[in-house]
């Protein structure tokens, strides 16, 4: 039992950080662009949130904690969103290639990452902000205590991951029972349709890539801010969480609110590993573990096959996912 | 007498093509007007002024006697001018409401609910059928179309254009539309159909006005019309062209048609009980209003056509008259390879059959690529073939690896053509090999075609143009509805007969002579 709750105090946070990949990139997609750059993304958003709260604690002669707090995110979804940018304006107004751009993004936001962070490592091999990880891990007061188990597996969560289930729940609302979530789901499905409607296509890419970019980077912000400690360090460990939270689209067949239930199914699957062989009393060799990791990338390929056989329309992907739209000559 | 809409002196041209000159025409309220004419008679452009999507070159517009500038479709709402496109412009994954709702103005509140029982309102008043909660991709065409219809009308439309709208349905979905359009006629509403359709005009419509090559020639009230005194006003007098056309020699039987019938994807018969036969030696012309079965006939004997049961296409290999091949059922490539050969020229010309960003050399070689000691294929062949169907079909191109995409559409047609002619077929079918091309290099094809005939190869020529057609070829089959309607000589037959056969079914079909 005590192994269970281990598991899933392990694999909520984990979830949440490709909980808020993912949900940006459900927001991109639905406007029709494919951005591969969901991992480079994250690392200009965790890097971001660091190195502001790193150098906030640093130089303020009083650092606080909510201070720390407001401009960790505030950098991290500014420096995401400048990630989105690059890509809109590559690919919607010169229409470039979105899986070559969005794969070079991934590099670049890599290497933005790695390069600026050896001035704050300066030679050592990792360096941490300790007081934005207190204010980003912070328990809530009273429900993380009181309720035994109920807190320990519930309540006991910095409040990115909380936010993180609203932020789905709203995405839901807005793309489904608003003006605004029709129009875009209409940009995603078919632009020629939405233009000739009056909808302005190029806008609503933009800003739909831009704001998803937002949102995954909150994903590498908590992850190094909350998940790993307030630590940064030189592991390339940011970028298969990226690539995870696209699977995750996948799995979620482009619904938000499916993506709360499955990063942490994927947080399970991933920490599988470390807990199974315990909870049936056996012991695997270290090759088997690798292995085990493996599982949410499987589940991810079967689900799409599920999807590709059934057939059901709601759960493909938008129609022109991937495609550039181009006005017809008038 | 009121007019809703009225076109004065209307003049748009594309490039050098003139699409409409002088045109001007009146739209009374509460009328069913049609807009007759043959294919590129510049109907759906004219129409398309009105709606928005083209503004004129010269020529004013007014709009309930007020002059107007209509630039963009949303223009055109706000004047309540809707249009229904042939090609629905509708989101697939979304509920009918869902697509009514989309593009509002933003001054009208998103409520869902309310915009649904507006929706079921217009519905029950001009009696549409209409399940509003169903998605778009679960409807048939004549749902969707009537979507189209209902989402105009909810915005407000007065006077609703129609493009060839029977063009996709059944005959008992006609009906329902003509019901529907009769009602919207009681409330006042003006209503144009584009359409080509002879007795659909007779049935429907008050009043007739026809295009002619981009011109304006009149307008008819419909208790005065007939199909003959249609048919004579929109094909007009036959214009003699000269097009060099030798006489048949030694005619052989190369394909043999019989029962041929092929359903498209929405299950609707495209080809109806087809059955005519091709000879060596002669051109069979293939004449029929666009959409009526052309390409479907000519891609079902090339292999590319999945056909009904029953279906036969015999074809009757050059020294082996005496035992038939049989085509259906065969891959295309093995047809290919027995001699029987398409050259179709697509609306985008480089749709079908070139590689755009491949030079001469390549297209050439697109057809040979298993040719040579394999794995390493010849190049040496399709380059000769490059050099000599630029140098005898005077393709202008700065050498023979320039991307054919970079070339003029003749130019890219000449290589189309030459690269078939030059493989020595027993059967050559074309589809509008000269559509977009200039009188000059129009004629170097019909003359290219008629030394085919020379060699003995049969021709199967589809065209648009009726004179070209009864000056070129020696019979003519004539389509309609995706039946035979009828085969005619070439040399006796007249324009009003082929035209006739064209929008006109006969009753119990065609007899093969």
């Amino acid at each position: 039992m005590s192994n269970l709750i281990a598991w899933i105090i392990r694999a909520i946070p984990f979830g949440t950080i490709i909980m808020f990949g993912s949900m940006g990139e459900i927001v991109t997609e639905k406007s029709g662009n494919l951005n591969l750059g969901v991992p480079g993304i994250m690392y200009l958003g965790g890097f971001a949130g660091f190195a502001s709260s790193y150098y906030y604690e640093k130089l303020s002669p009083d650092p606080k904690g909510w201070i720390c707090v407001i401009i960790a995110l505030s950098a991290a979804i500014l420096a995401s969103m400048f990630g989105g940018l690059i890509f809109s304006f590559l690919t919607i107004t010169l229409r470039a290639n979105q899986n070559v751009t969005g794969l070079a993004l991934t590099t670049f936001g890599q290497g933005v990452a790695n390069f600026f962070g050896v001035f704050i490592l300066n030679g050592s091999s990792y360096s941490a902000a300790p007081l934005a990880n207190a204010a980003f891990a912070k328990k809530m007061p009273f429900l993380s205590s009181k309720f035994g188990v109920i807190s320990k597996t519930v309540f006991s969560y910095g409040f990115l991951v909380y936010v993180a289930i609203i932020l789905a729940v709203v995405l839901h609302y807005v793309l489904n029972k608003t003006r605004v979530g029709l129009n875009l789901r209409a940009v995603g499905e078919n632009p020629g349709t939405a233009d000739a409607a009056g909808i302005n296509v190029t806008k609503y890419k933009y800003l739909a890539t831009c704001l998803g970019a937002g949102i995954s980077g909150i994903g590498g912000l908590y992850y190094v801010l909350d998940y790993n400690q307030g630590i940064w360090a030189t592991t390339g460990q940011i970028e298969a969480l990226g690539w995870l939270a696209v699977a995750l689209v996948i799995f979620t067949t482009w619904k938000p609110l499916n993506a709360i239930w499955g990063a942490y199914l994927f947080g399970m699957l991933y920490w599988l590993y470390q807990f199974l062989p315990s909870l049936l009393g056996i012991k695997v060799a270290s090759y088997v573990t690798d292995l085990i990791q493996m599982v949410p990338y499987v589940v991810t390929i079967i689900v799409l096959v599920v999807i590709s056989f059934r057939k059901k329309k709601e759960n493909q992907p938008p129609e022109s996912l991937g495609l550039s739209y181009f006005r017809e000559e008038r | 007498m009121e007019y809703a809409v009225q076109l004065k002196n209307v003049t748009k041209t594309f490039g050098k093509v003139v699409a409409n000159k002088d045109v001007s025409l009146d739209i009374r309220k509460g009328e069913i007007l049609s807009l007759l004419g043959e294919n590129g008679s510049g109907k759906t452009t004219l129409m398309n002024m009105i709606a928005g999507i083209y503004y004129p070159d010269e020529g004013e517009i007014f709009v309930n006697g007020a002059p107007v500038e209509i630039r963009s479709p949303k223009d055109a709402y706000n004047l309540g001018i809707g249009m229904i496109h042939q090609h629905f412009k509708l989101i697939d994954v979304f509920t009918a409401v869902e697509n009514i709702a989309l593009g509002l103005e933003k001054s009208e509140k998103f409520d869902m609910k309310a915009i649904q029982a507006k929706t079921q309102e217009i519905c029950d008043r001009y009696h549409f059928d209409l399940n509003l909660s169903q998605k778009v991709y679960e409807m048939s065409v004549s749902q969707k179309q009537t979507l189209e219809i209902v989402k105009v009308l909810y915005r407000g439309a007065d006077i609703l254009i129609l493009d060839e709208p029977t063009a996709v349905l059944t005959p008992q979905e006609t009906e329902r539309l003509f019901e529907v359009i009769r009602n919207m006629k009681n409330d006042n509403k003006s209503v144009i159909i584009i359409t080509h359709k002879l007795h659909e005009v007779l049935e429907i419509s008050d009043r007739v006005a026809i295009l002619r090559k981009g011109e304006y020639i009149g307008a008819v009230d419909t208790k005065d019309a007939t199909e003959n005194s249609l048919t004579e006003m929109m094909v007009g007098k036959k214009v003699e062209l000269n097009i060099q056309r030798s006489e048949p020699e030694n005619t052989v039987k190369r394909l043999s048609i019989s029962n041929l019938t092929v359903y498209n994807k929405e299950k609707v018969k495209v080809l109806d009980d087809i059955s005519f036969d091709a000879y060596g030696g002669e051109i069979l012309g293939i004449a029929g209003i666009s959409g009526n079965g052309q390409k479907e006939l000519l891609e079902a004997i090339a292999g590319l056509q999945v056909t009904a049961e029953g279906s036969s296409i015999r074809f009757y290999e050059r020294g082996k008259e005496s035992s038939p091949m049989e085509l259906v059922g065969r891959t295309p490539k093995k047809i290919r390879d027995a001699g029987i050969h398409l050259a179709f020229v697509p609306e985008d010309r480089l749709g079908m059959g070139l590689v755009g960003s491949m030079g001469m050399t390549g297209n050439m070689l697109l057809k040979s690529y298993g040719r040579g000691r394999l794995p390493i294929t010849d190049t040496k062949g399709p380059k000769q073939l490059a050099e000599r169907v630029k140098k005898e079909l005077e393709v202008v191109t700065p050498s023979i690896n320039t991307p054919v995409s970079r070339l003029s559409g003749g130019n890219v047609q000449k290589v189309l053509v030459g690269r078939e002619i030059a493989e020595e077929p027993t059967v050559l079918m074309t589809a509008y090999a000269v559509r977009g091309l200039d009188i000059n290099t129009s004629y170097t094809i019909y003359n290219l075609l008629d030394e085919e005939k020379k060699k003995g190869v049969a021709v199967i020529y589809v065209g648009e143009d009726l004179d070209v057609l009864i000056d070129l070829c020696d019979r003519i089959l004539v389509l309609c509805d995706g039946k035979a309607n009828g085969i005619v000589e070439g040399r006796r037959t007249t324009k009003e007969e082929v035209g006739l056969l064209m929008t006109n079914l006969k009753k119990g079909g065609a007899e093969n002579e």
